[in-house]
């Protein structure tokens, strides 16, 4: 097995991670940034649409170009990439105060890079259908918005021919216009709740451009069909009896986020019942776990990318100062 | 008239009057809001993203944009014309692969590097 040494290892290579990376390469501290996918840049690359960087670069730039500049950013600071790669286990603090790292490459097998600080990055998965427990058929034809998304931008499948969107998070509209522009009609978008939950500009422009009905204060009573999606019943809450079916053969549910933990329970890393994120000091987003940070969304859901990377670098900075290079 | 600014994340509520030749538009934070308010009244415009096919296997698909808005009643068919494009690797990110989608100059550029 190699051995690796680093001052700081990112765990993720998103909005967060690489913001991260970039502050602590820039600084000095010997940086690896690891991620399980085959590129770097995490969920941006599958958000072609605009939107992103408003607030970090002043400019409006689609998901895969802000992960580009800020990929650019961290390989210029010096940060070093270890992509296809997955940290399978975080360890106690050694006597040195160092955590081992085990990683698993298809190219390299099992390794072990050793860490003073360690960053959690890892985001967010998506809530789907069983957090709900929709009653109804378990037939093809159900998946998560930014499932649906990859499938469509990354690997160009298209996920059905008519739709329904439950929920109103912001996936679940970017992708209501992504369907309707790939030829897929969209019959609606349902959220139980009397407010969407998406941005008021991706109201206007997935929705209402497209004159796409958002029932609000609905809930999905039923999913039908044999083999594929046939039909989803809805209902509004203040009359159950008042229900409507919507013919269709795809459903996508943009119902809210989780941040990613695993590892970091693994880890012995508290987390916080509310957020779902690690339990972290105020402004030093230092885990329960000395030398271990976490930052981005795999400690709150952020409405934006910018958000993510801008408390990245807060969280950077931190993480230098507890090894002494800040 | 009330519309929704999609200029940036705030989402303003505008409201929008039309007073003989003048528009009138209040619920603005900044004054991105009027040009906008305006610019939906007199010429709806919306930035085209889409992917479009490739002969790479590794990235069969690739993030393409137009660099600025273009008329919204012109949409489907600049999305015809980047279905049908037929990208060959390597590309640049940034790369124009589309000259004039819209009949006005606008071109569609691509948003990440094609290996």
């Amino acid at each position: 097995m190699k051995r690796n040494e680093y001052d700081v290892a990112v765990i993720g290579a998103g909005a967060a991670g690489l913001a991260a990376a970039a502050v602590t390469a820039k600084a000095g501290a010997s940086t690896v940034v690891i991620d399980r996918d085959v590129r770097p840049g995490g969920v941006l690359n599958q958000c072609i649409h605009n939107g992103f960087g408003l607030h970090y670069f002043k400019e409006e730039l689609t998901g895969p170009e802000y992960a580009a500049r800020m990929i650019r950013k961290a390989t210029e600071a010096g940060a070093i990439f270890r992509i296809g790669s997955s940290v399978m286990e975080i360890s106690p603090a050694q006597a040195d105060g160092r955590r081992a790292l085990t990683l698993y490459s298809k190219e390299s097998g099992v390794e072990i890079i050793l860490a003073k600080a360690v960053i959690l990055a890892m985001g967010c998965r998506e809530r789907t259908r069983g957090n709900l427990a929709t009653p109804g058929s378990r037939c093809a034809g159900i998946y998560t918005a930014g499932l649906a998304q990859r499938m469509l931008n990354v690997e160009g499948k298209l996920p059905g021919t008519s739709a329904v969107i439950v929920g109103s998070g912001d996936i679940g509209l970017i992708m209501a216009r992504r369907l309707t522009w790939s030829g897929i009609p969209v019959k609606a978008a349902v959220e139980i709740q009397p407010k969407p939950a998406g941005l008021a500009r991706n109201i206007a422009q997935c929705l209402e451009d497209f004159g796409i009905p958002l029932y609000l204060s609905t809930a999905v009573t039923k999913i039908s069909g044999k083999d594929r999606v046939e039909s989803v019943t809805i209902a509004p809450l203040d009359d159950p009896t008042a229900e409507r079916v919507i013919e269709c053969d795809t459903i996508l549910y943009s119902v809210g986020l989780i941040p990613e933990n695993e590892l970091s329970r693994k880890a012995g890393v508290v987390l916080d019942p509310k957020t779902n994120g690690p339990v972290v000091e105020e402004g030093v987003y230092e885990t329960t776990e000395k030398g271990i940070f976490a930052c981005g969304n795999v400690l709150h859901v952020h409405g934006l990318a910018d958000q993510a990377s801008e408390e990245a670098e807060r969280c950077a900075e931190s993480a230098l100062r507890s090894i002494g290079m800040r | 008239m009330e519309k929704i600014c999609i200029v940036c994340p705030k989402g303003c509520r505008l409201s929008i009057s039309q007073d003989g030749d003048k528009i009138n538009v209040s619920g603005n934070f900044c004054p991105r809001g009027v040009k906008y308010a305006e610019q939906e009244i007199l010429d709806p415009r919306r930035v085209v993203t889409a992917v479009a096919p490739t002969d790479s296997e590794s990235q069969p698909f690739l993030a393409v944009r137009t660099p600025d808005m273009v008329a919204k009643a012109k949409i489907p068919g600049i999305l015809t014309k980047i279905y049908a494009l037929r990208l060959k690797a390597p590309i640049p990110a940034g790369t124009v692969v589309l000259e004039n989608c819209d009949g006005e100059g606008t071109p569609v550029i691509t948003c990440m590097d094609l290996d």
